[in-house]
């Protein structure tokens, strides 16, 4: 991006899609929907795990290198922030989410080094380590929980320029805002050079690198990128849907479902990862509420949540079988179906045949 | 000298923890010999077959039965595995299947959860985890029956293993198969049975480790996290190499006790959780096809 412009032309699809997104949620959501449940249980979290799970698209869908450690550098990413908050009050909310955007980074790229030698599961190996490592550190060493022996820790308000948004409507502003900026951002990075490089790294890194596409650079990139999103959208997560810092809230497990969300959204898309997210975020609760409707809580939570568990891992497994794009691609499909005119012609054709 | 005295114990109990490791990782290299494939899947399978044995003995099934019902339902997982994963999936990319077999660890630990439930369960295999009173009187080391026990059904286990790899047909056809495996078939071998004998001995070895590890932290969920550890065990030793998982069990096992007994209490403890990943990775930029596996060449 050196000396190409910052932004680039879009196409009257891309605008259209653009203002149809922005009334939807500046403009529709907060005038339509009043009930909190909405605003604190599915959109704050949606919108903050679409975000982590465009970090995870960076390495895993762009640049090709499959890495397990997103809630990593979302707990990097949440305690970064609330020692900001805590340690430097005057600093602005923006800048703290920033700031801990970049400290995630940093662990990012420190963890990314393995990557130069090693791809698959060596790699996914070395980014648990970043996994377990981050949550250990974040655990034992008291500085970065304020030494609070409750384990629990409430995050500080988010005050911005004077005025503190408290309110699950205001917080999801604040969250559909951020996610906006950094939204745009991706797709026009993705589109541009950085990510033509990641991509050309992920077809075939050799042919990428004698094209001189430099691996060092594009993977760092991939995986310091990719931990920023992380670490934004973990202090998000932690400051507008968990209200606390626990260290617990980023394990293994959240790890596991920010990878189900890119697989299952679809692979190298960013749609992808707000469809992924919506999904995993989604059908736990579909399922809950069907379980509880048809056999009236005489099936345990526990069981539910194991039903879960086959479900996700049957529906990769499906995907990867019969489209390995997911349901971003599922979701192109359709549209062409629905709204290109060939389609619609042979569809008549086939119509009139049993008649005449 | 009591120092001394335990400092071996130390590395003594580190050795017997680490070949339970191993006997994780060996169900793992049995099918990345014969397929290629990085089965994520197998620490899932050690909780599924686990959990599936203590389920038939709470049913009433006596002890030899109960293990051969669980043998027959692993050799079952292997054949659906085998026609519903990889099958379709042939000939795809490493990371495809590594993500399948991801999906299928989650299939399976669902599975298991939702038919048997999720409370913990003891098990109780007739050895006990207390030190033996013997060694501990003549020698002065506490060593854990449990662990010694675990030690000798491993090395048994390798044997069996290694012996069937050697002298048996299906060994040569196995070995044939993760040399070529388009070569392989050509000239008769029968991929799919070979396959399934790979994915059925891999859950049976899962049922074993299972077995050992249930006996000593109860069968629970946790155990698939501990079953992660088995893959810094095979970068260190080798995803290809039997004797390497042996190896890499003994070395995880030694590294993170002694670290956790000598400088885990400068930290709170708690070092185990991440030491073996962090030693993998040093082992990848040292090393990266492991003490036991064959150079890693990529063409282009």
């Amino acid at each position: 991006m050196h000396d190409k412009p910052l932004f680039m032309t879009y196409s009257r699809g891309d605008v259209a899609n653009f203002v149809v997104l922005m009334a939807l949620a500046f403009a529709v959501v907060p005038l339509m929907i009043e009930t909190d449940y909405w605003y604190s249980s599915i959109l704050i979290p949606w919108l903050c795990l679409a975000l982590a799970a465009i970090g995870q698209q960076f390495v895993m869908g762009y640049a090709g290198q499959l890495a397990l450690g997103a809630a990593g550098f979302m707990a990097a990413g949440a305690f970064a922030c609330y020692n900001i908050e805590l340690r430097i009050p005057w600093m602005p909310f923006p800048l703290s989410l920033l700031f801990s955007g970049l400290i995630a980074a940093a662990f990012g790229v420190l963890f990314g080094l393995p990557s130069l030698r090693v791809r698959g599961i060596y790699l996914m190996v070395a980014t648990l380590a970043s996994q377990f490592f981050i949550i250990w550190m974040i655990d034992k060493f008291g500085w970065f929980k304020n030494y609070d022996s409750s384990g629990i820790i409430t995050a500080q308000d988010i005050v911005i320029a004077g005025r503190s948004f408290t309110s699950p409507m205001e917080m999801y502003l604040v969250v559909a805002v951020v996610v906006t900026v950094l939204t745009i951002l991706a797709v026009n990075m993705t589109r541009g050079s950085v990510g033509r490089n990641w991509m050309a790294v992920r077809d075939m890194d050799i042919a990428a690198e004698s094209m001189g596409i430099s691996l060092l650079r594009a993977k760092l990139q991939a995986f310091a990128l990719s931990a920023f999103y992380c670490g934004v959208a973990g202090a998000l997560f932690a400051f507008t849907y968990l209200k606390s810092l626990e260290p617990v809230a980023f394990d293994i497990k959240l790890s596991f479902q920010i990878l189900f969300m890119v697989i299952l959204g679809g692979l190298g898309t960013i749609n992808g990862a707000f469809i992924g997210a919506g999904f995993i975020l989604l059908f736990p609760v579909v399922l809950n509420t069907v379980g509880n409707a048809w056999f009236h809580g005489m099936i345990d939570a526990t069981i539910i949540s194991a039903i879960e568990q086959v479900v996700f891992g049957a529906l990769i497994i499906v995907f990867l079988i019969y489209e390995p794009l997911g349901i971003a691609k599922l979701w192109e499909n359709l549209k062409s179906r629905l709204f290109s005119r060939r389609p619609v012609a042979e569809a008549a054709a086939a119509k009139q045949e049993p008649a005449g | 000298m009591t120092e001394i005295l335990f400092f071996f114990e130390v590395v003594l109990a580190g050795m017997l923890a680490g070949t339970m490791y191993s006997l994780v990782a060996l169900g793992f290299v049995l099918i990345y010999k014969a397929s290629a494939t990085f089965n994520f899947a197998q620490g899932a399978m050690v909780f599924f077959a686990v959990l599936s044995f203590v389920g038939f003995m709470e049913l009433g099934l006596p002890f030899a039965l109960a293990f051969v019902v669980t043998v027959f339902l692993m050799i079952a997982v292997g054949y659906a595995t085998e026609r519903l994963v990889l099958e379709p999936l042939m000939s795809q990319s490493e990371d495809t299947m590594l993500m399948a077999t991801i999906g299928l660890a989650f299939v399976l630990q669902g599975l298991a959860q939702a038919v048997w439930g999720v409370e913990v369960r003891r098990l109780d295999l007739g050895i006990g985890d207390f030190p033996i009173p013997w060694v501990a009187e003549n020698l002065g080391l506490f060593v854990s029956a449990l662990d010694v026990a675990a030690g000798v059904v491993a090395a048994v286990l390798i044997v069996i293993l290694a012996l069937l790899f050697r002298f048996t047909k299906m060994g040569l056809g196995l070995r044939a198969v993760a040399d070529d495996p388009g070569a392989a078939a050509s000239i008769g071998i029968p991929l799919k049975t070979i396959m399934l004998m790979v994915w059925s001995a891999a859950g049976i070895v899962a049922l074993v480790a299972g077995m050992l590890w249930g006996a000593r932290a109860g069968v629970q969920f946790a155990l698939v996290d501990l079953a992660l550890k088995a893959l810094p065990v095979l970068i260190i030793g080798g995803f290809s190499s039997i004797p390497g998982a042996i190896v890499g069990g003994l070395i995880i096992g030694v590294v993170e006790k002694t670290l956790e007994v000598y400088v885990g209490p400068f930290f709170g403890g708690g070092i185990e959780g991440w030491a073996p990943y962090v030693l993998a990775i040093f082992f990848l930029l040292w090393r990266p096809e492991g003490l036991f596996g064959e150079k890693i060449i990529r063409r282009v």
